[in-house]
């Protein structure tokens, strides 16, 4: 099952000559979460050093590079957690940056000068994920039996509630200045690479790959699980999976909690890093950027939404910044419409990162729905859908 | 289904009966400001509730047709050289009904066009296709405001005088608010009339109805979809004039906030039914401006939404709806 997984849907190992492809394949399949260390270990240390190299060492210096790295990989955590329920079990969650603020604040409450508590940030790693994965189950308790479009509203819904609550919880939250001053993890010398803090992104960014290597690590294994299937199951037809003896609440409702806590230990680890946590960090266009990468990546495949992930991160942070600075270097005449005034060479194209997700969506959608790394099951389930609702179309007009 | 003929005279009883309780709680103004807000979430839910009862697609970007509305009508009122208070009459109205029909055929076809190419290729893909495309097309719209307006927000020319007050029967009433309110009612009995007398109106129920049988009668469904579209929008647009007239300010988020209050309307009245779109807008203006009054301001939006998911809960198919059977 594993094996025949990994070969389909392998895209970079195609690359490979044969002989090597299969020996790694074959390895993949028979060690998968030791391949998932091993994939995670060899990109973590490939990408500092590449960015030693031109063109990037252009763009900035190696630790600016590492500190984007990090931070990258809290969205790579919460694409992953988000492809648990939208790609694998099919229920469209469009507030889930809510349960990334419940860890963040679950963190900067228990660790800060604000709340005279200083509880170590290892094990809130794991707190924070258990009270997300807790509101995780009190939303969807009651709304996981409304269908998807609706549940869509409800998550959305919940989503612009949760920040709300934060920004008017003055005595438990600071209010609209939020948490400052949040304390950062110390390391014990545990990993003999200096301490945590601004300047020295270096623990952050290993500490990011450990969690990452460990989240794809479990995910992968919940995918090949009797639950992994079970949500497949659901996704594709929940009467059918209901019928067959899944347990569709309890299914769901497991999806929704271990999403959740995906997104909280994501929260614990950005409060950690940016030692700050105020309520608008957390809008709609964080639930939707998340969206955006599980949606590129391809849903239901864990590797391709963190390569998503990861990607559309870069293009946010680096890309559309260096685009801009060339852009402005190169002095492009304004467009002038009469009243409107289109000056291109003005333009801030970060501002506009949210165009870009908004036309990677429709286009997607449009072309192909399966994502660029699509996971081989749902490729088939989508077009499949298509055809056969083409056909019935098609014998509907004939008769 | 039975039909229990108390139920039609109950509901409106029990309305009027908590309308006169509020009106005593909040005074005039507050009354009728929520009428006016009210109007707007009603206009804009008329599109969700069409949209979705023809073609079962969560519009999310039409809260965003709504805020591109009242930029077309910021860019036609300041390109024709008005920046405030049209005092000579016959031209303000003839202002305000060229600026309603442009805005509304524009954002109609605007609607059209996003129906082509966003909805209608994802028309047999899986649910949640659609739903994304729609997310899409929201954030899509707003950068093109984005681009060509700036992030800030904007304050149109008004060209209604908002002091100017009239007495109806000892009640003293702003007049823009009172205009506002006459609009929306006049729109959407229009729409009653077209959806319940018109050929194209029954085709459009119809298709909401059983799609395929609707095309085995005849009914061309492509263009009975893209006329629910062009209506829907339109709604929408003259919304987004109602925003300049009364408010005088637009911004490119507008649409976000102003779209999920308006999808709350819909499902609060009961999706896919239209007297209930209008209905529910009116119930979320009074709640807004209820929790407003009482001062609960910062926790308006909260309450909205919590509304939103207690009805969606405990009755999903609204205080009008018809029983969906498997939908909700």
């Amino acid at each position: 099952m594993s094996a025949r997984r990994l070969q389909g849907g392998s895209a970079p190992l195609r690359l490979l000559p044969g002989a090597l492809r299969r020996g790694v394949e074959r390895f993949a399949g028979r060690h998968q979460s030791l391949a998932v260390l091993v994939g995670v270990a060899l990109v973590g240390a490939f990408l500092p050093v590449i960015v030693g190299v031109p063109p990037f060492s252009g763009f900035g210096n190696r630790n600016d590079f590492v500190d984007g790295f990090a931070n990258a990989g809290v969205f790579v955590l919460l694409a992953l957690g988000l492809n648990v329920v939208v790609g694998l079990a099919g229920l469209l969650d469009l507030g889930y940056a809510a349960f990334f603020a419940i860890g963040s604040y679950a963190y900067a409450y228990s660790a800060s000068p604000f709340s005279h508590l200083d509880v170590p940030f290892w094990p809130m790693l794991l707190v924070g994920a258990m009270v997300a994965a807790t509101f995780g189950i009190l939303l969807g308790a009651p709304t996981l039996r409304l269908r998807g479009d609706y549940l869509a509203i409800v998550t959305l819904g919940f989503g612009e509630i949760v920040p709300v609550v934060f920004l008017n919880s003055d005595t438990y939250t600071n209010g609209t200045n939020g948490i400052s001053a949040v304390y950062q993890p110390s390391a014990y010398g545990l990993f003999g690479i200096g301490s945590f803090g601004f300047g020295n992104p270096w623990p952050y960014y290993v500490t990011v790959l450990a969690i990452v290597a460990v989240a794809m690590m479990l995910l992968y294994r919940l995918q090949d699980s009797r639950l992994g299937r079970a949500w497949v199951a659901i996704r594709e037809d929940e009467v059918a999976a209901a019928s067959m003896g899944v347990n569709t609440v309890t299914t769901k409702l497991l999806a929704f909690a271990i999403g959740a806590s995906t997104a909280g230990l994501a929260g614990v680890f950005n409060a950690s890093k940016l030692s700050l946590v105020s309520p608008d960090q957390f809008g709609f266009t964080v639930s939707f950027t998340i969206l955006a990468m599980v949606v590129l990546g391809g849903m239901g495949n864990i590797w391709g939404v963190a390569i998503g992930a990861f990607t559309l991160y870069e293009v946010q942070s680096v890309f559309l910044k260096q685009l801009t600075n060339f852009v402005h270097g190169i002095h492009l005449p304004a467009v002038d419409l009469g009243f409107l005034r289109l000056d291109i060479s003005a333009i801030d194209f970060v501002q506009y990162q949210f165009l870009l997700y908004g036309l990677a969506l429709v286009s997607m959608m449009l072309l192909r729905p399966e994502g660029l790394f699509p996971s081989r099951e749902r490729k088939r389930e989508l077009h499949e859908s298509a055809e056969e609702a083409a056909e019935s179309n098609e014998e509907v007009v004939q008769a | 289904m039975r039909r229990r003929p108390g139920r039609a005279l109950l509901v409106p009883a029990i309305l009027l009966l908590l309308a006169t309780l509020d009106w005593s709680y909040m005074g005039t103004e507050q009354f009728v400001n929520a009428l006016t807000i009210g109007a707007v979430y009603a206009l804009i839910a008329l599109g969700y509730t069409m949209v979705y009862g023809i073609i079962e697609l969560i519009n999310f970007a039409h809260g965003d047709v709504f805020m591109v509305g009242s930029f077309v009508t910021y860019w036609l009122l300041s390109s024709l050289g008005f920046n405030g208070t049209i005092s000579d009459l016959p031209l303000l109205v003839v202002v305000l009904v060229g600026t309603f029909l442009a805005a509304m055929v524009v954002m109609g076809g605007i609607g059209v066009v996003i129906e082509r190419f966003a909805y209608r290729p994802l028309r047999n893909a899986p649910r949640l296709a659609p739903l994304i495309t729609a997310i899409g097309v929201s954030f899509i719209l707003q950068n093109i405001i984005q681009i060509f307006f700036g992030p800030s927000v904007i304050s149109a020319p008004q060209v209604m005088d908002v002091q100017a007050r009239v007495n109806l029967g000892g009640v003293d009433v702003s007049v823009v608010k009172l205009f506002v309110i006459a609009v929306a009612f006049i729109l959407m009995i229009a729409l009653q009339t077209f959806v319940s007398r018109t050929r194209m109106g029954r085709a459009m129920r119809s298709t909401a109805i059983d799609r395929d049988a609707a095309q085995l009668m005849g009914v061309d469904i492509n263009t009975t979809i893209a006329v629910t579209f062009f209506i829907g929008s339109a709604l929408a647009g003259a919304a987004g004039v109602v925003q300049v007239l009364y408010l005088g300010t637009t911004n490119f988020q507008l649409g976000f906030q102003a779209g999920l209050k308006a999808f709350t309307s819909a499902v609060l009245g009961g999706i896919g039914n239209i007297t209930g779109a209008a209905l529910g807008g009116f119930l979320i203006g009074f709640i807004e401006v209820n929790s407003t009054v009482a001062g609960f301001s910062r926790w308006s939006e909260a309450i909205v939404f919590g509304i939103l998911v207690l009805v969606l809960v405990f009755r999903p198919t609204g205080l009008l709806g018809q029983q969906l059977g498997e939908r909700a």
